[in-house]
């Protein structure tokens, strides 16, 4: 028996399942309004336009190509044999969903699901590189993780690749977990960000000459808030679904990631507030919604297989963890990631994927215990060995493939384009074009 | 060092992955496993510093 997603669902669970597939929209509506929120107002058209084109092209590139590396169980894969152990390595489906039923199935299901949440671990580079990533380039870097990096982690870990099988071949646990993607959509993106915040280098006037950051404020708080609040909803929906597709649970098992999810979610927020408010003398808006994400990212791993009590824990941990990243990449490692994304998105989840590897529980003779095939034993060296996998090849492999498209795509705005803002220099028009009528309502005429 | 960073990422990666199918024991294997992902961080310092030049270079 392998630790793979089950080939059939029941009626019931499939209706959930699309359901729960239907809210993750709402988390990249989110993201979005969140990354343009934190930075500032001459290109917040630009990242919402930004936004848009990125759903759009990690869509097609997924149609194109993304399912077929990613595969899903029962469909062909690429495999190697080493120590006598079959490593199933990348998925050999066709191109553009060719000889694949749309059907409703827990295959068709998670191709849904998947081209969704392709889209929202497009969108985590946006928040780190705002306001001096080029259109042109945020499409072509797009293109690249949804055709290949996000689908091809997401093979070894949904699709029933070497990952996931670590319980069968060498019996850590139940394999790698990730039920709702804190590695695959998240991780994989926050470490895309910092890829892509290396090769572009911090705005200009973020860091003065003695190398100290200069506070560049959020322009929305209002967009912050709310990005975050829809988010939530549509991580409800991403938790849900994943447990559904590759946890094994069943429909009613749902209530527990939904209670893990907000839990987790509201003690990450809450400790962020907490923690801030100690440190300045009153929370920061920003900084709380990070920590909030934070939360929801660390609570995707393991939603399904922990306690509630024990998701109150992830999140607070993780809430403390993303305040104290955020300042530590900006002032200790001069990366200028307005977004936060770096910090809620890989660091979080980072931490989602140990604690899950710490807390998670398989109940003996559950549908999840069945699904999830393994002893308990191993569990946290199985987590480890896909963190070490994500910074020793996910890491390098996004940076190089960058820093070669930069080449071709040159991903770095113009000196004046900066100083312009993205709004006017790439789309020809403010965001606020009404500020400009305000200001002039006070000169005399 | 940008390079021998990247190189250190990668070379730490396949230290965990040849642990697997080499090492028979667990305590071995976790032995590896850690050591691997020291060998990564390694990498990940030499990175970071490695961008640090970069930017004061570039100004």
């Amino acid at each position: 028996m392998t630790n793979l997603p089950p080939s059939t669902l029941a009626e019931g669970a499939s209706i959930i399942c699309a359901v729960c597939i239907l809210l993750i929209p709402l988390a990249a509506g989110g993201l979005a309004l969140l990354n343009a929120g934190l930075g500032r107002s001459r290109s917040a058209a630009h990242t919402m336009l930004a936004s848009v084109c990125i759903l759009s092209v990690a869509a097609i590139m997924y149609f194109v190509c993304g399912f077929a590396v990613q595969g899903f169980t029962g469909q062909p894969t690429h495999t190697l044999t080493a120590g006598g152990k079959r490593w199933d390595w990348i998925g050999a489906a066709p191109f553009f969903l060719r000889k694949f039923e749309l059907d409703g199935s827990p295959a068709s299901l998670a191709a849904v699901f998947s081209m969704l949440c392709v889209g929202l671990a497009a969108l985590v580079p946006l928040g780190a590189a705002a306001e001096r990533w080029r259109l042109r380039a945020i499409c072509a870097s797009t293109a690249l993780l949804a055709g290949f990096t996000f689908p091809l982690f997401a093979h070894w870990v949904w699709g029933g690749g070497w990952l996931a099988q670590l319980s069968v071949n060498y019996r850590l646990g139940h394999g790698f977990i990730d039920v709702g993607g804190s590695s695959c959509i998240q991780i994989v993106g926050g470490l895309t960000a910092l890829s892509i915040v290396w090769i572009l280098g911090p705005r200009r006037g973020k860091y003065s000459s003695s190398q100290l950051p200069n506070a560049i404020p959020a322009h929305s708080g209002v967009f912050v808030v709310f990005g975050s609040m829809l988010c939530w909803a549509g991580w409800l929906g991403l938790n849900s679904a994943g447990a559904i597709l590759f946890g094994g649970a069943a429909p009613g098992q749902t209530v527990l990631v939904v209670v893990n999810t907000t839990l987790a979610a509201a003690s990450a927020g809450l400790a962020a507030l907490v923690i801030t408010g100690l440190r300045f003398g009153r929370p920061d808006a920003s900084l709380t919604c990070n920590g909030w994400i934070g939360g929801l990212v660390a609570s995707s791993a393991g939603c399904l297989f922990i306690k509630p009590a024990e998701a109150v824990v992830v999140g607070a941990i993780a809430g403390v963890l993303v305040t104290y990243a955020v300042e530590w990449f900006e002032f200790g490692l001069r990366i200028d990631d307005p977004g936060g994304s770096i910090s809620a998105h890989a660091v979080g989840g980072t931490w989602g994927l140990l604690a899950a590897g710490m807390f998670a529980r398989f109940p003996a003779g559950s549908n999840i215990a069945a699904a999830q095939s393994g002893s308990d034993s191993g569990q946290f060296l199985a987590q480890l060995i896909g963190v070490a996998t994500l910074i020793g090849f996910v890491l390098p492999a996004t940076y190089g493939l960058n820093l070669l498209l930069n080449r071709f795509v040159p991903y770095r705005v113009s000196l004046e384009g900066e100083r312009q803002g993205m709004d006017l220099h790439e789309l020809g028009a403010d965001a606020y074009p009404e500020f400009v009528v305000h200001t002039e309502e006070f000169i005399q005429r | 060092m940008k390079a021998a960073g990247f190189f250190m990422l990668v070379a730490g990666w396949a230290i965990v992955l040849a642990s697997m199918p080499l090492l028979g024991s667990m305590r071995l294997l976790t032995l590896f496993v850690l050591a691997g992902l020291g060998v990564e961080i390694i990498g990940l310092v030499l990175v970071v510093r490695s961008h640090f030049f970069l930017e004061d270079e570039t100004g």
